[in-house]
């Protein structure tokens, strides 16, 4: 791999990097008033468009594409979000954009607000995010001192509030409709689409929602051009007219059983195993990896011999993952049992499924049901297979639920006992000898709460 | 005309319905089992018990493209050329699928279940269900839950449809009932201090599809299968929502709404819903009795003439020679008689003094009119027919009178005999009004209960209540309901009907169907009440206008 120098993360170790002077001093803010000045809104979805930008929140749609589906001459308001409400596991990269580089994202909304044609802005920020919260807030008023943000920015006709919003720590409300509902001041159960939110979203106006890394990466399109953008990356595959390619840097989130664990910039496109041995150092201990999460616990899992699999938008999915999703790259190693694993993944989803749809409130509680017996001991075998069930049909995509969230749940599953389902079975034949091959119903065990 | 292929089978709908799966299905006769939708509330589409695979017909080519995975059919909208297939493996699979899930956590203590019988998680499960339970085993709990005066919530029970919760929201506007907690660990629940207090709380035990959500008023009173349905209308206000009396042996056990989309859609208040004790009220009167000379006697410390209780038949004759005997009669006819009792009524008053002054009977008035953000609006004025008493009225010369023009009638003392038609639920009238009428020859009272008034007449007859009564009630927007008898009156009482029928000299029993088309036949105001009567009635204003 080429030598690559970071971008987004390039405040990150500079002394005060996070004021709006040492944004300033590094180039900041200069595109946008070059923008503002020269451009139409037009100009600017344009811009992303051809940039091939795509959503760094996990789902990596085109954000370009995106900021089309608004109705063309609204008469407004049309609102912008900005999903900070970072939770899924692993996942960290908008907290060090949030807590390094501020206005760095503050200048990709405003660009991005003025694309789309938004005249207030939200941020949906974790409510684990103490620091990212008060550096965004003092960014926030920094750059309303300064006229960047307001009414008629830098003498412009266009005017954008930022608020800064502190959710209440619920995975959920990471999901955008999840997160509109919570704004709106209700529960955070995803909306049916359609409408979808370019159509009818918060308060049932227009409303784009995108990732804080996503605003950075708007902000480092504006500053540095469309071609140093398309140059990084892997290109469109023209065997398939459907991937519009991979561009751009990539944070990852590198944690789990590595020597050096962290948030590093590369390229899109670089292989886990040369993020784990180039930026981690390795697997820790000298040991070998087990598995390897792509971007996130509910992208599933990559065994050691997938992890030559680029990490781009394509990749993980060529090996039975879910997607790219979040890009944080938890390594497993191989003195780490993968029943562990699943137990833990699927207490997380139980706690975390808003309740709202039948087959992933019931399945995500069944699931951790079904592991906390396996681990004590009475798995049976046939559990196996009706996990495996649970994880095929649960989810978005085949259509019973309403948000991605079940399918996020149940690809842990999926993968883990589709990879890995010999050490299920010798676990399971190990610790209940005599029950393993049970297929009746047998009594359920209390089971502890997930607090 | 759009045409949708349910099944294989197409079907036209309206160029301008807008319709989902669910009833695009239904007009082909297909059930899409569904728990959260209902054509009242907002679409969630959360209970994934609808899901359907559809697909599209290209109008030029033929073909037919499907969407590659299920869809709910409550959120999906039809459209020509819509595609729906309800029963292909895969849908059957899942429908299992959701009907295990919903098992996972639920009691499964039908027996004990006033909700069994009628139960959408039972009905489905017997038939879209597995019998085989694959999940584990574990004691369950039967937490109940006050959730306000009418309401008890059984927490397991529930399935998360969130119809109630919906109710509040939209229909009612009270926004009490919420959801707590997350995942499978969800509860319905009030906010602590608010509870479950408006006067439409009673439908959410209607929506619920399961036993969650049990009405304390029916609570352990009767299993549902052995209730008999009639299709009523309630008498308690002037809206005269189209309702449902559930009964056994000549019991009322409890009212349901019957959708109308003309009246009341799908709801009833809680004044009408837990409107019908009186009809069980001890203290009813049920026997048709006179005054007669003779000394009179001491009863619970009150003096009460002498009486003698009349034969049912013997009140045929007897009432008549002593009210024309009395000479000039003037009659109130009651709001609370159907269209057909008070046409009768009016006839018999006119056989007996073909001058006979008729004037409506009291009409109750309690506060205003109360709406909902729902469309729903409960009415002040607490009678169930003045509309369709007026137009009687007015048929006999009689129109634009009141119930004081009466009073003041007798009380000039114009009249030397009344009869004054009653049937109200509850207290009418005072000492005071009552006193004008002390000095009549004869004084007919026919009520349901005591009163000041029954206690000064000569003639006492019992009354009967709405669902002992068939006929016809036009509401305050003019829309006639026509509807039958659902139980018998107490004691042998004979209900106004059968006793005017009678004293017409009219053969056979009671048709109240033959004195509507009669009716019909001679007023154009009530001409729209000829023919048969559709379930969800007639507007008799639709006739005038064209």
């Amino acid at each position: 791999m080429q030598p690559f120098k970071p971008v987004l993360l390039e405040a990150v170790g500079v002394p005060d990097g996070y004021t709006l002077a040492s944004y300033k001093s590094r180039g900041g803010y200069a595109p946008l008033e070059k923008v503002l000045a020269e451009k139409q809104p037009v100009d600017v979805v344009e811009m992303v468009k051809s940039s091939g930008l795509r959503g760094r929140g996990g789902a990596g749609f085109s954000t370009g594409l995106k900021w089309t589906f608004l109705p063309k001459d609204h008469p407004g308001p049309i609102y912008l979000c900005i999903n900070a409400d970072e939770s899924e596991p692993g996942t960290f990269n908008n907290r060090i954009l949030m807590e390094d580089d501020p206005h760095q994202v503050i200048e990709g909304i405003i660009l991005s607000a003025y694309a789309t044609r938004a005249s207030t802005a939200y941020i949906y920020l974790r409510y684990e995010y103490p620091r990212s919260w008060h550096r965004l807030q003092a960014a926030i008023d920094e750059a309303y001192a300064a006229g960047y943000l307001g009414k008629n920015i830098r003498g412009s006709a266009f005017s954008l509030d930022i608020y800064l919003h502190r959710g209440a720590a619920a995975y959920i409300c990471g999901e955008e409709t999840g997160l509109i509902e919570s704004l709106e001041g209700k529960r955070a159960w995803p909306r049916i689409k359609p409408p979808f939110p370019a159509i009818e979203g918060l308060f049932r106006k227009p409303t784009v929602v995108n990732n804080i890394e996503t605003m950075a990466c708007v902000a480092q399109i504006a500053r540095r051009g469309i071609e140093w953008f398309k140059s990084i990356g892997v290109p469109a595959d023209p065997a398939n007219p459907r991937d519009p390619g991979s561009y751009g840097p990539k944070l990852y989130c590198l944690s789990g059983h590595v020597e050096k664990p962290g948030c590093y910039e590369a390229p899109l496109g670089i292989t886990a195993r040369e993020l784990i041995d180039r930026f981690g150092g390795g697997v820790w201990k000298g040991r070998k990896a087990k598995a390897v999460i792509p971007g996130g616990i509910s992208m599933g899992l990559m065994t050691e011999s997938e992890l030559d699999t680029p990490l781009d938008f394509a990749g993980p999915g060529k090996v039975g993952c879910l997607g790219l999703g979040t890009a944080a790259v938890v390594v497993i190693d191989d003195q780490t049992s993968i029943v562990d694993f699943l137990h833990n993944s699927c207490r997380f989803f139980a706690h975390e499924s808003c309740g709202q749809c039948t087959p992933c409130r019931e399945g995500t509680s069944w699931s951790l049901r079904m592991l906390e017996r396996i681990k004590a001991g009475k798995g049976r075998l046939r559990d196996l297979d009706i996990l495996l069930e649970i994880g095929n049909t649960m989810g978005m995509m085949p259509g019973s639920t309403i948000c991605g969230l079940a399918d996020g749940a149940a690809w842990p599953i999926k993968n883990a006992i589709k990879k890995f389902r010999g050490e299920f079975e010798d676990y399971i034949k190990r610790t209940n000898p005599s029950g393993w091959m049970v297929t009746d119903p047998v009594p359920a065990l209390q089971i502890v709460g997930a607090h | 005309m759009p045409v949708v292929i349910v099944d294989g089978q197409e079907i036209e709908i309206g160029a301008d319905e807008r319709l989902n799966c669910i009833e695009a299905a239904r007009r082909a006769g297909k059930e899409i089992p569904h728990y959260c939708w209902h054509p009242g509330l907002s679409v969630v589409a959360s209970c994934r018990m609808c899901l359907i695979e559809t697909g599209q017909r290209d109008a030029a080519t033929g073909k037919i493209s499907m969407v590659p995975k299920l869809v709910p059919g409550c959120q999906t909208p039809v459209k020509d050329g819509t595609v729906i297939v309800t029963e292909s493996p895969l849908v059957k699979e899942s429908r299992a699928r959701v009907e295990e899930a919903l098992l996972i956590n639920h009691p499964i203590d039908c027996p004990i279940c006033d909700k069994a019988g009628e139960c959408l998680l039972q009905d489905y499960h017997f038939e879209h269900g597995q019998a085989e339970r694959r999940a584990d085993l574990h004691p369950f709990t039967s937490r109940k839950r006050d959730v306000g005066p009418t309401v008890t919530l059984f927490v397991d029970r529930c399935i998360m449809c969130t119809r109630c919760v919906r109710f509040t929201r939209e229909i009612s506007g009270t926004a009490e009932l919420m959801v707590t907690s997350r995942g499978a660990k969800e509860e319905i629940d009030v906010f602590p201090g608010h509870p479950l207090d408006n006067k439409l709380s009673g439908n959410v035990v209607d929506l619920c599809p399961v036993g969650a959500l049990g009405d304390k008023d029916f609570l352990y009173q009767q299993r549902v299968w052995f209730l008999k349905r009639e299709a009523n209308v309630c008498g308690g206000c002037s809206a005269g929502c189209s309702i449902s009396t559930e009964h056994n042996q000549d019991a009322v056990y409890r009212l349901k709404p019957r959708e109308n989309p003309h009246v009341n859609k799908w709801w009833i208040c809680d004044d009408g819903r837990y409107g019908w004790h009186h009809l069980h009220d001890s203290s009813r009167i049920l026997e048709a009795s006179r005054k007669v000379a003779g000394p009179a006697h001491r009863v619970h410390g009150s003096i009460t003439p002498a009486v003698e209780t009349i034969e049912w038949a013997d009140v045929v004759t007897k009432l008549r020679d002593d009210l024309k005997a009395a000479g000039r009669l003037a009659v109130a006819v009651s709001p609370m008689l159907t269209v057909e009792e008070a046409w009768m009524l009016c006839a018999v008053a006119r056989s007996i003094d073909p001058e006979a002054w008729l004037a409506p009977g009291f009409v109750p008035v309690t506060g205003t009119d109360e709406s909902f953000p729902g469309g729903f609006t409960i009415r002040a004025e607490k009678c169930p027919n003045r509309r369709g008493v007026e137009e009687v009225l007015a048929l006999y010369g009689a129109g634009g009178r009141s119930w004081n023009d009466l009073v003041a009638h007798v009380a000039a003392g114009k009249a030397a005999a009344a009869w004054i038609t009653g049937g109200y639920p509850g207290p009418w009238i005072d000492t005071a009004t009552a006193e004008a009428f002390a000095g009549l020859v004869q004084l007919v009272v026919q009520d349901l209960f005591d009163s000041p008034l029954m206690r000064l007449a000569s003639w006492r007859l019992p009354a009967t209540g709405f669902a002992e009564r068939a006929g016809t009630w036009v509401n305050v927007a003019h829309h006639a309901q026509s509807f039958s008898q659902a139980i018998r009156p107490p004691a042998g009482v004979w209900p106004e009907g059968r006793l005017f029928w009678n004293m017409l000299g009219r053969r056979g029993l009671y048709d109240p169907v033959s004195v509507r088309q009669q009716i019909a036949g001679s007023s154009a105001a009530l001409a729209a009440l000829a023919g048969e009567m559709p379930a969800t009635g007639v507007d008799l204003r639709i006739h005038q206008l064209a």
